[in-house]
């Protein structure tokens, strides 16, 4: 077992020069990094043809640890990096990494058109509910009601689902996980890497650093608690009523439709200009 | 009256406390969030009567100072770098509404690569949209140009929003000692904002943001924008003049340090003038007549004073803390660009680019960059600009490039 974690640890992180990472003791974000390389190990993709970009915050330091093709962009551009470069060279895996800032408020209007564009891209979406890196301000998933240092009364703007947003702007594959379930967190990630489309797995993250403290969940293993008393599976939601739902969330495939990507459908395009025959 | 210790960002954050603003459109980015989180703990107290709302992004903050700002109330917002180029847009569009507020940039380099320590390049894209720009080099003259900002833009001969330049880090986070203006006094210098024509109100509408076709419109605001920022000058002197009345403390468009019989004059803008000035008095000591220039005000550029400070002098080293790609030093073609028909010109000036990315500017390279100037004035040839780096740097940079692998192209 420790053999098998150090071959994978030796294999896709920069574990010589990169280390110790910026995150806080007991961040969920390491716990993300683990899920993502088992699910790219997994997988066995070629490290040479993958791609990870990132916006900016706590969440957009991930790629500086991984030994593949990545990219540090700008808050909120991330997904537009991960076009450029999937667009130019479709034959890539491109992974974009970002927060629940990043994907949703400064760079919202990205995310809903990658969506609805069904780019063929994986979108990996931390969502701890707060600016992490900044200092705490409230993040458009930021739960009603709750405290950061823009909201010291409670905050009273409501949240964004994002894997709702997802659903509704026309993602091929959508999943939500948390830092908890870490089995299944390491499934979803591997089958939206697969995924032909665009691709979300939303990650329920702890920052009780900036999110906790503030919410009565000042440690990690609070938080994971929190997590795990209210998460449900979609299969068992389905059965559940709306009075025994409230206050909890669902994990698992909200999503998994086929329908053309915008890769495939402007390749066809090409191949018809070209007077290639069309696969249909 | 005894001093405060405040860091760059808490000066800041008391000038506006003083200004009594009524709104706070804000957007966390460092190394400005001090600022903005120094204020909502004040609201958040109840010692400021003050709405503040953390918008999405810069680009809708500056869109929301703006408006509230058309709506004839005093507004504040802050950002850095990245957060001023995402809402540069927006800085173009509400600097000609002619809705004057505050904004603090706190210095801070640009992408790629990325950073968090300061040069002048994100203040400077700024340059030219018709924001006024106040830069300081110490803490106490972040809290005075908060207050004399206000008071310059609202002036009804301006009406302009303005800029006040911090630098992150050396000014942002560096604690010094501040004499914090009393309310009466700030009150004395700065009147409640009286808009004027600025006003959304029921019952008398107006219409603003109207689209102009055919040019002849379009030039005509832009060239009275113009107009308004350059008649800033003369209003910066006159409130100037007022706040030593009130404070004691002398502020003028250009700063002049030992210049009177100075022959070499060092120019520049913000915090590392300070450290010039030391340098200054170093070099003095060893017998050469050394002095530094720094424009406190950016825009409007105040050409006529800057001519009399550097008139007759034998050579100016312009230390840019900024790069325009493929041009070089922006201050250095700005400082050119007036002296070139001012028959009393300076004979050389040398171009040096130094401090990009927050890379200190040392004392010895000060020493440096006047040994150069006095060698170009004597021979009369302008040697090349130059890039304050040591070889000690450079070294470690192919080091670092050799455990990357490099593959960048090279010099
Ligand atoms: C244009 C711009 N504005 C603001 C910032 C400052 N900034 C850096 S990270 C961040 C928010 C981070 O929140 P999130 O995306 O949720 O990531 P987390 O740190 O929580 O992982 C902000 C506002 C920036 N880098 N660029
Ligand atoms: S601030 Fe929050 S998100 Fe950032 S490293 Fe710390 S715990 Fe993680
Ligand atoms: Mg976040």
């Amino acid at each position: 077992m420790i053999a098998e974690i150090t071959r994978i640890r030796h294999k896709y992180l920069r574990h010589d020069k990169k280390f110790p990472h910026v995150w806080c003791p007991g961040c969920g974000i390491g716990i993300v990094l683990g899920s993502l390389i088992r699910a790219i190990d997994g997988l066995g993709l070629a490290k040479n043809d993958l791609v990870l970009a990132s916006g900016i915050g706590c969440s957009g330091r991930l790629p500086a640890y991984v030994d593949f093709n990545t990219l540090h962009t700008t808050h909120g551009r991330a997904l537009t990096f991960s076009t450029g470069i999937k667009l130019a060279n479709p034959s890539l895996n491109v992974l974009t990494v970002m927060g629940d800032g990043d994907a949703t408020a400064i760079g919202g209007n990205h995310f809903i058109h990658a969506a609805r564009r069904n780019l063929n891209l994986t979108a990996i979406i931390i969502n701890n509910q707060i600016y992490g890196m900044t200092g705490g301000q409230y993040s458009p998933t930021t739960p009603y009601g709750s405290n950061s240092t823009t909201s010291p009364y409670g905050h009273i703007e409501h949240a964004f689902s994002i894997a709702d947003l997802a659903v509704t702007s026309g993602a091929s594959y959508v999943a939500r996980g948390t830092v908890y379930h870490v089995p299944a967190l390491d499934k979803l990630i591997s089958r939206g890497i697969e995924k032909e489309g665009f691709s979300v797995i939303e990650i329920m993250t702890n920052c009780h650093t900036q999110y906790g403290r503030r919410n009565e969940m000042s440690d990690p293993v609070t938080m994971m608690k929190w997590f795990k008393d209210h998460a449900v599976t979609t299969t068992r939601a389905k059965k559940m009523s709306p009075e025994e739902l409230k206050g909890k969330f669902s994990i698992g495939v909200l999503t998994d439709i086929d329908k053309p990507s915008y890769t495939e459908e402007y390749q066809k395009i090409r191949d018809r200009a070209k007077g290639r025959e069309v696969k249909s | 009256m005894k001093p405060t210790l405040l860091t760059g960002n808490g000066a800041a954050a008391r000038g506006v406390r003083l200004a009594g603003i009524d709104y706070l459109p804000a957007f966390p980015i460092t190394p400005q969030t001090e600022i903005i989180e120094t204020l909502a703990q004040w609201i958040q107290a109840g010692e400021m009567d003050c709405r503040m709302v953390t918008m999405d992004s810069e680009h809708s903050m500056i869109t929301a100072a703006g408006t509230a700002a058309a709506t004839g109330v005093r507004v504040f917002t802050a950002t850095s770098s990245q957060g001023l180029l995402y809402g540069m847009e927006m800085i173009y569009t509400v600097a000609g509404w002619r809705a004057p507020f505050v904004l603090v940039n706190v210095s801070r380099a640009l992408s790629s690569p990325i950073t968090l320590e300061p040069d002048h390049n994100d203040v400077l894209a700024a340059r030219d949209s018709g924001f006024l720009q106040i830069h300081c080099s110490t803490c106490q003259e972040v809290l005075d140009a908060v207050l004399l900002a206000y008071r310059l833009g609202e002036d009804e001969r301006v009406r302009l929003p303005v800029i006040v330049n911090l630098d992150g880090y050396y000014l942002s986070f560096t604690r010094e000692p501040v004499l914090i203006p009393s309310r009466k006094e700030a009150a004395r210098f700065l009147a409640p904002y009286d808009p004027g024509e600025t006003h959304f109100r029921a019952g008398d509408p107006v219409s603003q943001g109207v689209a102009v076709l055919g040019g002849s419109q379009y030039s005509y605001f832009r060239y009275e924008t113009h107009l308004a920022s350059i008649q800033a000058l003369s209003v910066f002197n006159e409130i100037c003049r007022e706040y030593e009345k009130i404070t004691g403390r002398v502020y003028e468009a250009v700063e002049g340090y030992r210049t009177t019989d100075a022959e070499i004059v060092f120019f520049m803008l913000g915090s590392f003038a300070t450290k010039a000035k030391d340098a200054v008095d170093h070099l003095r000591k060893t017998g050469l007549k050394v002095g530094l220039v720094r424009p406190r005000l950016f825009r409007p550029f105040p050409a006529q004073a800057i001519i009399r400070h550097l008139a007759d002098k034998k050579g100016v080293a312009v230390v840019d803390q900024n790069l325009s790609q493929g041009k070089g030093g922006i201050l250095h073609a700005e400082l050119s660009s007036i002296l070139y028909n001012e028959e009393r010109r300076p004979c050389v000036l040398v171009s040096f680019i130094g401090g990009l990315g927050g890379r200190d500017i040392s004392v010895e390279e000060f020493f440096e960059m006047a040994r150069v100037t006095v060698q170009a004035a004597e021979s009369g040839k302008t040697p090349a600009p130059r890039l304050l780096y040591t070889h000690e740097e450079l070294a470690r940079m192919r080091g670092l490039q050799s455990i990357a692998g490099n593959r960048s192209p090279g010099h």
